[in-house]
């Protein structure tokens, strides 16, 4: 069985999967990969079932050596990915034996997603190998000095491509579509308006449990508490000082702050790859759900 | 009954009351669609999750308002959970005092009524559990402990829980158990789902 070395872990490199979809009622949440169109194209880029466990990595920083040659593929954020010389993102790439993997520092995007043949051979913990981040489930975020098994999640042989065309994530404004949510009489008639016209910006304080966006304050029609509802990925919810904050794919799975809209399926991708300071705008989605 | 919308995979039902969430949320989960991902009840709602190219939003719906509370009494029988306690915690002593009664009073009504598990939040396996007959509502604790250890028994508002994990928290503890509610190594890692019935008995301290 093939095993690599974590040479550096960088900021965040966790495991991720599909997730835990279904616990909700026990208290947990879906987890999994964030940008889960990435992390489908890393596996099916080396041959992998699509639910095989792939590394996240935050921003970059991560290092790992094999102890045997490895097929991988990088997709989801885009920078410097070496191994040798350089390694195109996106393509199924031979790492030698012995060579060091580095993937450098995100330029356009945050989250990076490094699928090994084979899939990553962590425990699995309620059928998934995700890191929840919030619940603390699964396997624990690499260190420097971990030694990691790879897997036996295989579909078929590697596809012989040469590269798929794939877009960088966004750098400018990132549109976001939505849903009306079920809280939108708590607000202002002025709020809904204001959220959908409004520039937004990405806030530093992001991450798996929730985008924060800085911009102005949506106002509340009502005070008082709510009580405490169900929530999914992609729910806008807004504190009592009028702050929305986009939740992620490690939320609590309930919450009690009212939720003004809701973000599509087809835009949650979008979110994991949002960068602190990067400009987000709403779109109203039309047609029938 | 009002059903709100929750973007384009995801339905809100509310209900007027805690006890009409917990029979709507028994009576939904014995008549699952095809297509329902899952079922996330709360106080005074439940969430319905469905994956819409097999369950459209409107069959949702038409599902939702189709389910009477009760059609499910031709089913299974809820589980019921027992749990041990030993009722030595921190905030027995003002629990009691804030109840306005004593602590053997309180002993008695917390183990002679039954809890039913309103729903699960807050932590994997933390479960609510209410009263219909006889709820203990005491307020929060005015400060949070930072570190409640796994099994401690409280109340806050019209809810009993046991911790399920060594987590903060600032429910009133009266008690403790050996009881395991988690254990993510297990098929069923939480010892009490929403819906279950629970009864709690006293341990000699």
């Amino acid at each position: 069985m093939n095993a690599f070395e974590v040479v550096a872990a960088g900021p965040m490199t966790l495991v991720q999967d599909g997730g835990r979809p279904g616990l909700a009622h026990l208290g947990v949440g879906a987890s999994g990969a964030f940008d889960r169109g990435a992390a489908r194209l890393a596996n099916r880029l080396v041959g992998n079932r699509s639910g095989a466990a792939v590394l996240e990595v935050l921003v970059g920083g991560l290092e790992i050596r094999f102890d045997s040659d490895a097929w991988v593929a990088v997709t989801g954020a885009w920078g410097p990915i070496t191994a040798m010389g350089a390694v195109e993102p996106h393509t199924p790439t031979l790492v030698p034996a012995g060579r060091t993997l580095r993937i450098g520092t995100a330029e356009h995007g945050i989250r990076w997603y490094l699928a090994v043949r084979g899939g990553i051979a962590a425990n699995p913990v309620l059928d998934s190998r995700s890191r929840d981040t919030l619940a603390a489930l699964g396997p624990a975020p690499l260190a420097e000095g971990d030694r990691v098994l790879v897997g036996g999640d295989i579909e078929g042989p590697v596809p012989g491509i040469d590269l798929v065309p794939v877009d960088p994530p966004a750098d400018g404004p990132v549109r976001i579509s939505v849903r009306p949510g079920p809280r939108a009489d708590w607000f202002s008639s002025d709020a809904w308006s204001l959220m959908l016209e409004s520039a937004w910006t990405t806030s530093p304080r992001s991450d798996r449990t929730g985008i924060r966006l800085e911009g102005p304050t949506l106002e509340r029609a009502r005070t008082g508490e709510l009580p405490s509802e169900g929530m999914i990925p992609g729910a806008i919810q807004v504190s009592p000082d009028g702050v929305p904050t986009i939740l992620g794919v490690d939320a609590p799975v309930t919450g009690g702050y009212p939720v003004l809209a809701v973000v599509t399926d087809g835009s949650l991708d979008a979110l994991a790859q949002l960068r602190p300071g990067q400009p987000v705008r709403f779109t109203l989605a039309t047609g029938r759900s | 009954m009002r059903i709100l919308p929750f973007g384009d995979r995801a339905v809100l039902a509310e209900y007027d009351s805690l006890s009409a969430t917990i029979g709507a949320y028994r009576a939904l989960s014995a008549s699952t669609p095809r297509g329902l991902v899952e079922l996330v009840p709360a106080a005074r709602t439940v969430l319905v999750r469905v994956d819409p190219q097999v369950l459209p939003l409107d069959a949702a719906r038409r599902w939702l308002l189709s389910v009477r509370p009760g059609d499910e009494l031709d089913g299974p029988l809820p589980t019921t959970v027992t749990i041990a306690v030993t009722y030595d915690g921190e905030d027995l002593d003002d629990a009691a005092r804030l109840l306005g009664i004593t602590v053997d009073e309180l002993i008695a009504r917390h183990t002679g009524t039954e809890w039913t598990c309103a729903f699960v939040g807050f932590a994997p396996g933390f479960a609510y559990l209410t009263s219909a007959s006889d709820p203990l509502v005491v307020p929060r604790r005015s400060t949070s402990r930072p570190a409640v250890p796994a099994g401690s028994v409280g109340l806050a508002g019209e809810f009993t829980g046991v911790y399920p994990r060594e987590s903060p928290g600032g429910w009133q503890l009266i008690g403790r158990t050996d009881a395991v509610l988690w254990d993510a190594t297990k098929d069923f890692p939480a010892r009490i789902s929403p819906g279950d019935l629970v009864r709690f008995t006293a341990v000699d301290r």
